[in-house]
């Protein structure tokens, strides 16, 4: 694969995005570059899945501009390209693992012989080299997640969006798909994730997105927010108290 | 009981005759149905994951017309059909009126909203569950619609189960465009409308007991072929 | 998906086998009947000998006589033989057929309960036999269709100087059925009703129905060619070939050799030939 020039950095600015009438998020601006794992840190509800897909080009901001690489496209889809996308609940096709890796890389137009070998690839590096040829949908709930991963690291993405890819899963699970995570970064692609679990977040994130009430409150170095939260939101949040 | 008796014998020995008559009679059901079944799902299939990816004013009308479509009465698709084909009709010099043709186009006619209304909603259900997914990956409209149906596999195969079986069971509209004309346009249940007229109820009885068993043999071997596809599609 | 539209595309090449259908080039000749001659099992007794003598293919299709006449107007059959010979003096005259022939005659039936509880048996007068069942409410089912044998019942209760239909619904019922439904309603409700002798012969459901008056009327039966300058696809050779063999006396003898059931339904009539004026 010849490396295409790198989508990043991405900017938005001033996002805003309404729905029946109600604002749900509020002239989000922020700008991420490449090497470091973004962790969009909120309570439910806060509008982090929203920025995500918004970032992503599943859905159309109201108002704001979403930038790759400096440029506004058209079209979201030439950007997609270099994206992939993992859901809180896995999106698995009514196929085996494996046919669920090789039909992705099929509408990503790679050539019938490449597929079979690339998934074996993917499959192996998530651990499911034994399940390939199992179906999707009766693989265990760490196993079906870690499958989509697989399937998402498969398409060679520059930018991974992971939309609580954990919310679903038990611990042993949960720390399966952060090795994962890590393991993809190492590898050069840029993490953009979200999750309401602190401890994930400070396991995770080199960078803290801290959404509250569809607007964007801190954007920091992950060790800072930590320890010194500018908000008091984000204090209250870091203590466990609870954010309506 | 004497005449469920005396059908279930006539049933047993028309089966087991091989009887020429009869067997052309059982091969025409089959050919005329089945073909207007494929015809069905060659319209009804694409038409209908069309319909339940798209959005445009006036699809909700759209969607009810089709719903009730599938319970467009045989006489009045079999009316139609016959006016059109009649020779004083607009497609009167291609000679289709009376023959397996007419019968087929009939029968498509019928079995068609069907396979698109159940398709509509088996594909826009898959679409709520895959829709961020496929978009995710930039799927065309062709890979969307493709990638759908095969994931809806199972249950078109009932689809098409359900259209086969009106096919299969009705009798209005072949009798009407068909003629009932031995040995070229006669199938199962007009020779048993045939055979009912003539008062041979227990001829009837027969032939309508193994129209069942025809229904039954055609729902049981898609079963099987579904399920060893689905013992293979686990292997491959 | 290419695997799908390529499964596809396999079926679609089985289309032509399975639609595969006769060509125009060798016609068969399509005969428009009635259920009296067809469910008699007249025409399966005559259309081997057909083939025999002339080499046609005669391909039958059934309704009632209005109907059958309707086939012949649109050009849908090309030879009409039925049995209404207003109707069919109406179809001749209007340009719908070329001409008529008379090929030959059945009688109508009134057919009844055998205990009979209108008492009609004893009455050779069928129009009087009408009036008993009027009279005493019988239940009495009609075809009520327009097809030739209703409309020689209702010519029936017209000499009986009665018009049943006031009575529609109560103990007159109008099936808008062909002749073997009504037959088989006639048979469920131990009803009266007016068949005709082709019909009844080969009928098998009969239950408690037995021949209560068979001076009824005469059923002449003609056979008519559709206009051939209206409908220039109607082949007119073949058409006549099959009309004049029908009227041929070896077809007039094997009419009248006909047997169902030890009984000779059908004689024969060929003769008076009637033209468009």
């Amino acid at each position: 694969m010849t490396a295409p020039s790198t989508i990043l950095p991405l900017d938005v600015s001033s996002l805003v995005y309404e729905a029946g009438g109600t604002r749900l998020l509020h002239d989000v601006s922020f700008r991420l570059t490449a090497g470091t794992r973004t962790v969009m840190l909120g309570p439910n509800g806060a509008g982090k899945s929203l920025t995500l897909r918004l970032c992503h080009g599943l859905l159309t901001p109201t108002m704001g501009a979403i930038r790759w690489g400096g440029e506004v496209s058209s079209d979201p889809a030439r950007t997609r390209r270099h994206q992939a996308m993992v859901f809180q609940r896995p999106v698995l096709l009514r196929r085996s693992a494996r046919g669920n890796i090789e039909h992705a890389l099929k509408l990503r137009r790679v050539p019938r012989a490449e597929r079979r070998a690339r998934a074996e690839l993917a499959l192996a590096q998530t651990g499911l080299a034994a399940l390939g040829d199992r179906p999707a949908r009766a693989l265990s709930g760490g196993e079906q997640q870690r499958l989509a991963l697989a399937r998402a690291w498969a398409t060679t993405p520059q930018v991974l969006f992971l939309d609580e890819p954990t919310a679903n899963l038990d611990p042993a699970a949960t720390r399966a798909v952060e090795t994962l995570i890590g393991g993809f970064h190492a590898a050069g692609a840029k993490i953009i994730m979200t999750t309401h679990d602190l401890g994930q977040a400070q396991r995770i994130a080199d960078e803290i997105l801290f959404v509250h009430n569809g607007r964007l409150l801190e954007k920091t170095a992950a060790e800072q927010f930590f320890t010194a939260p500018t908000t008091r939101e984000a204090e209250a949040f870091i203590k466990g108290e609870l954010l309506w | 009981m004497g005449e469920f008796g005396q059908g279930l014998i006539n049933a047993a020995t028309l089966i087991v005759s091989f009887d020429s008559d009869f067997l052309g009679i059982v091969g025409l059901s089959l050919r005329v149905s089945l073909s207007a079944v494929v015809i069905a799902c060659l319209i009804g299939f694409p038409l209908g994951a069309l319909l339940a990816l798209s959005r445009f004013p006036g699809r909700g009308a759209a969607v009810a017309v089709l719903n009730a479509l599938m319970g467009l009465p045989p006489v009045v698709v079999g009316l139609i059909v016959f006016l059109a084909l009649s020779r004083s009709g607009p497609f009167g010099v291609l000679g289709l009126l009376f023959t397996p043709t007419a019968m087929i186009i009939a029968q498509t006619i019928l079995v068609a909203p069907i396979i698109a209304a159940l398709t509509r909603q088996t594909v826009e259900d898959l679409w709520a569950e895959y829709g961020e997914h496929l978009r995710s990956l930039n799927a065309t409209r062709a890979d969307t619609i493709a990638t759908l149906l095969w994931d809806g596999r199972y249950s078109l195969t009932t689809t098409v189960l359900a259209g086969f079986g009106r096919a299969i069971a009705e009798v209005g509209a072949v009798m009407i465009v068909g003629g009932n004309i031995d040995n070229l346009t006669r199938v199962m249940t007009t020779a048993i409308a045939l055979e009912t007229s003539k008062g041979n109820l227990e001829m009837a009885l027969g032939l309508g007991i193994v129209l069942l068993v025809l229904a039954l043999t055609v729902n049981g071997v898609s079963q099987l072929i579904g399920a060893s596809a689905q013992r293979q599609a686990l292997r491959a | 998906m290419v695997d799908l539209f390529r499964r596809l595309a396999w079926l679609l090449s089985l289309l032509p086998l399975i639609a595969a259908t006769p060509t125009a080039a060798e016609r068969p000749l399509i005969l428009a009947t009635t259920t009296s001659v067809d469910n008699s099992g007249l025409l399966k007794h005559l259309l081997p000998k057909v083939t025999a003598d002339t080499g046609l293919t005669v391909h039958v299709v059934v309704r009632g006589t209005g109907a059958a006449l309707r086939l012949g107007t649109s050009g849908d059959a090309d030879v009409v033989f039925v049995h209404d010979r207003l109707a069919e003096d109406a179809f001749v005259a209007a340009g719908h057929g070329s001409f008529r022939r008379d090929v030959m005659s059945s009688n109508f039936l009134i057919i009844g309960p055998h205990d009979d509880p209108a008492k009609i048996a004893d009455l050779p007068d069928p129009a009087a036999g009408l009036r008993r069942i009027a009279q005493t409410k019988t239940l009495f089912v009609s075809r009520g269709d327009g097809s030739g044998t209703h409309n020689a019942e209702l010519r029936l209760w017209t000499a009986a100087g009665l018009d049943p239909r006031v009575a529609s619904g109560t103990w007159y019922r109008e099936t808008g059925s062909g002749m073997g439904a009504t037959l088989n309603i006639a048979s469920a409700l131990d009803a009266y009703l007016l068949t005709e002798s082709g019909t009844w012969a080969n009928f098998g459901n009969r239950g408690a129905l037995t021949v209560l008056n068979d001076n009824a009327l005469l059923n002449p039966y003609g056979i008519m060619l559709v206009n051939p300058q209206r409908h220039p696809h109607v082949p007119e050779n073949d058409a006549r070939k099959f009309i004049d063999w029908l009227t041929s006396p070896v077809a007039q003898q094997a009419i009248d050799e006909f047997t169902i059931n030890d009984q000779h339904p059908f004689r024969s009539a060929a003769g008076a030939e009637t033209t468009a004026k």
